[in-house]
C-alpha cells in the first residue's frame, strides 16, 4: 500500500509539473514519467496482499525480496545497453540508420554509455551489495521501506535519465548528462543507499567488517561526493530542464574528468572488486589469497584512483603540472590495480581444475584477466606522448570495453549466476552448457571488438598526423573517415557477439527461475577407469 | 609489519573506516582542481573574449541538445598536424563562458574549436541537413528538422540570467534586450546598432536563408559561424603567461 501511494502520488506530482513546465522538452519528460509511474502503480495495486504468516516467513532470514528484483533487472538492462550498443556501432557504420531526432547518434549515445555503466552496472552493484552485506554481517538489511526506496528510486533514476536524452535534456558531462532535476533525485537515493548499507554494517554480527564491505562503501561514499561536485548547476527555471554547470571552461573540464575518471574508479572498478572479492572466493571455496594484500589493495586503490583524471585532458589548456601530475599516478595506480588481479587469481590456487571444470569460474578468471589487461593499458594510454597519438580515436572506446564488457560485464554474469540458484531455491542452474556458450560468445565477442578498435584507432591517430616529402598533410580528415567503414563493422559484429551471450544469459535464468533443468550432457565426460600402467 | 596488524581496528569500526576513505579520496581532487581557480594561466583574460550573444548561446544550447560534443572536440593541440588542420592552439581562456566546456572527447568528425567562417552559412545548412550531399564519405546524422524547427527564445533572457548567476558578465542591458538582439542578430531587425554595441564581432543576417522565421538552424550556424574567432592571434601573446 504504501508503495502504490508513494507511485501515484509521484505520478500525480509529474503530472503537475508537466502542467506548470516552463520549456516543452520538460513538458514531454515530465509527461512520460507520470505516464511510467502511473503504470507502475497499477502493477503495485495488483500485487495481492500477504497473510501475517508469509510476512513472518519472509522476515525470518535474509532480506532478499529486492535481490531477486535486482537480479532480473540486471539481467535485463544488460540486453538493453548491449543492444543499444549494437545499433550505435551500426549507425557509425551505416549513418542512414540514424533516426532524426530522437534516435539520432548525439543523443544514443549517452543513452548506451548510461544503460550499460548506470543501469546494468549500477542496479548490480546495488544488487549484489545488498547481498553481500547481509551475509558477510549475518545481518538484515536494516530497513525494510529504505530498502525498497533505494532500489526502485534508483530504477527511477535510470527511467528519467534514459526518456531524457532521447528528449535532448542533457548536461553534455560524459557519463553524467542527466540533468539538474534527475541529480537531485539520484543524490536523495544515494545518500539513503549510504544511509542502508552503513547502518547495516553498524548492526553485523560478525566482529570484523568483511573485505568486500570496504570497497562498496568506498564505491558509495566517493560516488556520492563526485556527483554532487560535478553537477553542480543554476537551473534556468525550476520547471524548467536546462541548467548551465557552475564552472566554466578549464576549470569544468578538470572537475568533470576528475568525476569521469573516477566514475570509472569507483562506480566501475572499486564496486565490481567487492564483487570479486565475495563471489570469486565462494564460487572457487576457497579463501581470499592474502588478508594483508586486500588491505594495501584497497587503501593505494582509492588513494591513488582519485588522481588520475587530468589524463583525459593531455595536451589541452590544462596546465601541464596537473597533466603530469595525472600521468604519474596513472603509471603508479598499475601496482595497486595489478595487486587487486592477483589477489583475486590467487583465490584460486589449488583449485585451477576448476577452470576447466566450472563454466562460472572461467568467467570470472577471465573477468579478472580482462581487468588486468586493462589496468596496464590504462596506465600506457596516460602516458603523454602516447595520448597524444590515442586521445580522440577508438583506440580509447577499445580500452573502456575491455574494461566494461571484459571486467565489468564478466564478473557481473558470474556473480548472477551464482545467485540465481540460491534466490530461488533450486539446486542448480537450468544449463552449465549454456554458461559455456554464453562465455565463448562474450568472450570472443570482446577479443574481435578490442583487436578492431587497436587497429583502427591507430591507424586513425597515424592517419591524422601523416605528413609527405614536401611536409603537406596527407589525408583530408574525410579520408580517415572513409577508411575506418570496414573496421566500424567488425566492431558491431563484435558487439553483436556479445548481445548474443547477454540474450542466452536471459534465457537460461529465466529458466532456472522457472525450476528447470536443462537435460544435458555434463561438462566434465566421466572418464573411463584409469588402465594401471604394464 | 605491525602497522598491517593494527588495520583491525579500522575494520571493527564502521564509521572510522567510512572516515578515512572519504579523507584518503578527497585529497587527490583537492590539490589538482582547487589551484585551477588561482593560477595565473587558467583564468587569464584575454583581449577579444566575451560573452555568447542569445542567439549564439541558443545555438550552442541546440549544440549540446543534440551531443554533437559525442564526435566533435573543441581542444587544439598544440602538435604541427592539428594547428596546421584546425588552426591555432586552443586557450583556456577561450572556454572562460563555457558552461560547461565542450572540449569534448572524440573525433569521430572533425574538431570545432575553430570552424566558424570556414565555411558559408548555406553550406552549414545544407551539411548540417544532408551531410553526404557535400561530404560523401561523412556518417554524421541529418539534422535537417532543425531548418523547420522554430527557435524558442521568448524566455531567452532567463538563460542569461543563469549565466549570469554562475559568473558570466552579462549587464542589465544584454538581458534586457536579449530577446530584440536574437531578432536583430537573425536579420530581421534592419537597425542592428544596439546589438553590435553590446558584443563585438557579431555575424548578423538570415543564417539559413529562410527569411519567413527564426529557426533553430539560424541559433546553429549563427554558434558555429562564431566558434574560435573571438581572440585575434596576429596580435595574441603566447609568452605573456607562458607555462
Amino acid at each position: 500500500m504504501p508503495g502504490f501511494i508513494a507511485l501515484a502520488g509521484g505520478a500525480f506530482i509529474c503530472f503537475a509539473l508537466a502542467g506548470l513546465a516552463a520549456d516543452a522538452p520538460f513538458r514531454s519528460h515530465m509527461a512520460v514519467m507520470a505516464l511510467v509511474l502511473a503504470i507502475g502503480a497499477a502493477f503495485v495495486a495488483r500485487i495481492p496482499e500477504r497473510s501475517p504468516a508469509e510476512i513472518e516467513a519472509e522476515q525470518a532470514g535474509y532480506f532478499d525480496a529486492p535481490i531477486r528484483y535486482g537480479t532480473i533487472l540486471t539481467v535485463f538492462w544488460g540486453c538493453v545497453g548491449f543492444l543499444v550498443g549494437v545499433i550505435i556501432a551500426l549507425q557509425l557504420a551505416f549513418p542512414d540508420l540514424n533516426l532524426a531526432p530522437f534516435f539520432n547518434f548525439g543523443r544514443m549515445r549517452p543513452l548506451h554509455t548510461s544503460a550499460v555503466v548506470f543501469a546494468f552496472g549500477g542496479t548490480a552493484l546495488m544488487t549484489t551489495s545488498f547481498y553481500v552485506v547481509q551475509r558477510t554481517c549475518r545481518a538484515r538489511l536494516f530497513s525494510e521501506p529504505l530498502t525498497w526506496f533505494v532500489f526502485w528510486g534508483y530504477q527511477i533514476f535510470i527511467v528519467m535519465a534514459a526518456t531524457g536524452y532521447l528528449l535532448g535534456i542533457t548536461e553534455s558531462r560524459e557519463y553524467a548528462e542527466p540533468e539538474w532535476y534527475v541529480d537531485i533525485w539520484l543524490t536523495i537515493v544515494w545518500v539513503a543507499y549510504l544511509l542502508l548499507f552503513l547502518g547495516t554494517l553498524i548492526k553485523r554480527k560478525e566482529p570484523h567488517i568483511y573485505v568486500a564491505n570496504w570497497f562498496y562503501l568506498a564505491f558509495i561514499v566517493t560516488i556520492a561526493l563526485l556527483h554532487v561536485v560535478n553537477n553542480l548547476a543554476v537551473p534556468v527555471s525550476f520547471f524548467g530542464s536546462k541548467s548551465y554547470s557552475l564552472f566554466a571552461g578549464v576549470q569544468d573540464a578538470l572537475t568533470q574528468w576528475w568525476y569521469g575518471h573516477n566514475a570509472v574508479g569507483f562506480f566501475l572498478t572499486a564496486g565490481f572488486l567487492g564483487m570479486m572479492y565475495y563471489y570469486m572466493p565462494k564460487q572457487a571455496e576457497r579463501p581470499v589469497y592474502s588478508y594483508r594484500l586486500s588491505i594495501i589493495h584497497f587503501w593505494a586503490l582509492i588513494f591513488m584512483y582519485i588522481w588520475a583524471g587530468p589524463h583525459h585532458l593531455h595536451y589541452t589548456a590544462l596546465p601541464d603540472w596537473a597533466q603530469t601530475l595525472g600521468m604519474v599516478f596513472s603509471i603508479m595506480l598499475w601496482m595497486p590495480s595489478w595487486g587487486g588481479m592477483i589477489n583475486g587469481l590467487m583465490t584460486l590456487r589449488g583449485a585451477w581444475d576448476k577452470m576447466r571444470t566450472d563454466p562460472i569460474i572461467r568467467m570470472m578468471v577471465v573477468a579478472v584477466a580482462f581487468y588486468g589487461m586493462s589496468t596496464f593499458e590504462g596506465p600506457v594510454m596516460s602516458i603523454k606522448s602516447v595520448n597524444g597519438l590515442s586521445h580522440y580515436t577508438d583506440w580509447t572506446i577499445g580500452h573502456v570495453h575491455s574494461g566494461a564488457l571484459g571486467w565489468v560485464g564478466m564478473i557481473t554474469f558470474g556473480a548472477i549466476y551464482f545467485m540465481a540458484p540460491r534466490l530461488w531455491g533450486r539446486k542448480q542452474l537450468y544449463s552449465l552448457r549454456l554458461v559455456n556458450w554464453h562465455f565463448w560468445l562474450a568472450t570472443v565477442g570482446i577479443v574481435i571488438y578490442a583487436a578492431v578498435m587497436w587497429v583502427s584507432g591507430i591507424m586513425q591517430g597515424l592517419m591524422w598526423r601523416e605528413y609527405d616529402a614536401d611536409g603537406f598533410l596527407v589525408y583530408s580528415f574525410a579520408e580517415s573517415v572513409a577508411a575506418l567503414h570496414p573496421y566500424y563493422i567488425a566492431r558491431a559484429f563484435g558487439g553483436f557477439l556479445y548481445l548474443l551471450g547477454g540474450l542466452v544469459m536471459a534465457f537460461n535464468i529465466w529458466m532456472t527461475i522457472r525450476g528447470k533443468v536443462r537435460n544435458e550432457r555434463p561438462i566434465i565426460q566421466p572418464t573411463a577407469a584409469l588402465q594401471p600402467a604394464e | 609489519m605491525d602497522i598491517l596488524g593494527k588495520h583491525g581496528v579500522i575494520e571493527r569500526n564502521a564509521t572510522l573506516l567510512l572516515s578515512l576513505s572519504l579523507v584518503v579520496v578527497s585529497i587527490g581532487g583537492i590539490v589538482e582542481v582547487a589551484p585551477l581557480f588561482y593560477f595565473q594561466n587558467t583564468i587569464e583574460k584575454v583581449e577579444g573574449m566575451r560573452p555568447y550573444t542569445p542567439l549564439e548561446l541558443a545555438g550552442r544550447d541546440i549544440y549540446i541538445r543534440e551531443g554533437c560534443y559525442v564526435c566533435h572536440s573543441q581542444m587544439i593541440r598544440p602538435f604541427r598536424d592539428e594547428t596546421e588542420r584546425y588552426g591555432n592552439y586552443s586557450l583556456a581562456a577561450e572556454s572562460m563562458y563555457d558552461h560547461p566546456f565542450q572540449w569534448g572527447s572524440k573525433r569521430t568528425g572533425p574538431d570545432l574549436a575553430r570552424v566558424g567562417g570556414r565555411y558559408s552559412n548555406e553550406w552549414h545548412v545544407q551539411h548540417l541537413s544532408d551531410p553526404r550531399a557535400l561530404v560523401p564519405e561523412s556518417i554524421m546524422p541529418k539534422y535537417a528538422f532543425l531548418a523547420s524547427a522554430e527557435l524558442d527564445y521568448g524566455n531567452i533572457a532567463a538563460n542569461l540570467q543563469a549565466n549570469v548567476a554562475v559568473g558570466v558578465p552579462y549587464t542589465e542591458a544584454d538581458i534586457a534586450n536579449a530577446r530584440s538582439d536574437v531578432i536583430a542578430q537573425a536579420g530581421f531587425e534592419a537597425n542592428t546598432s544596439g546589438l553590435l554595441e553590446r558584443y563585438a564581432k557579431v555575424t548578423t543576417g538570415d543564417f539559413d536563408g529562410d527569411p519567413m522565421k527564426i529557426t533553430e538552424m539560424d541559433a546553429l550556424v549563427a554558434y558555429l559561424q562564431m566558434l574560435g574567432t573571438l581572440v585575434d592571434f596576429t596580435t595574441y601573446d603566447a609568452q605573456a603567461n607562458y607555462r
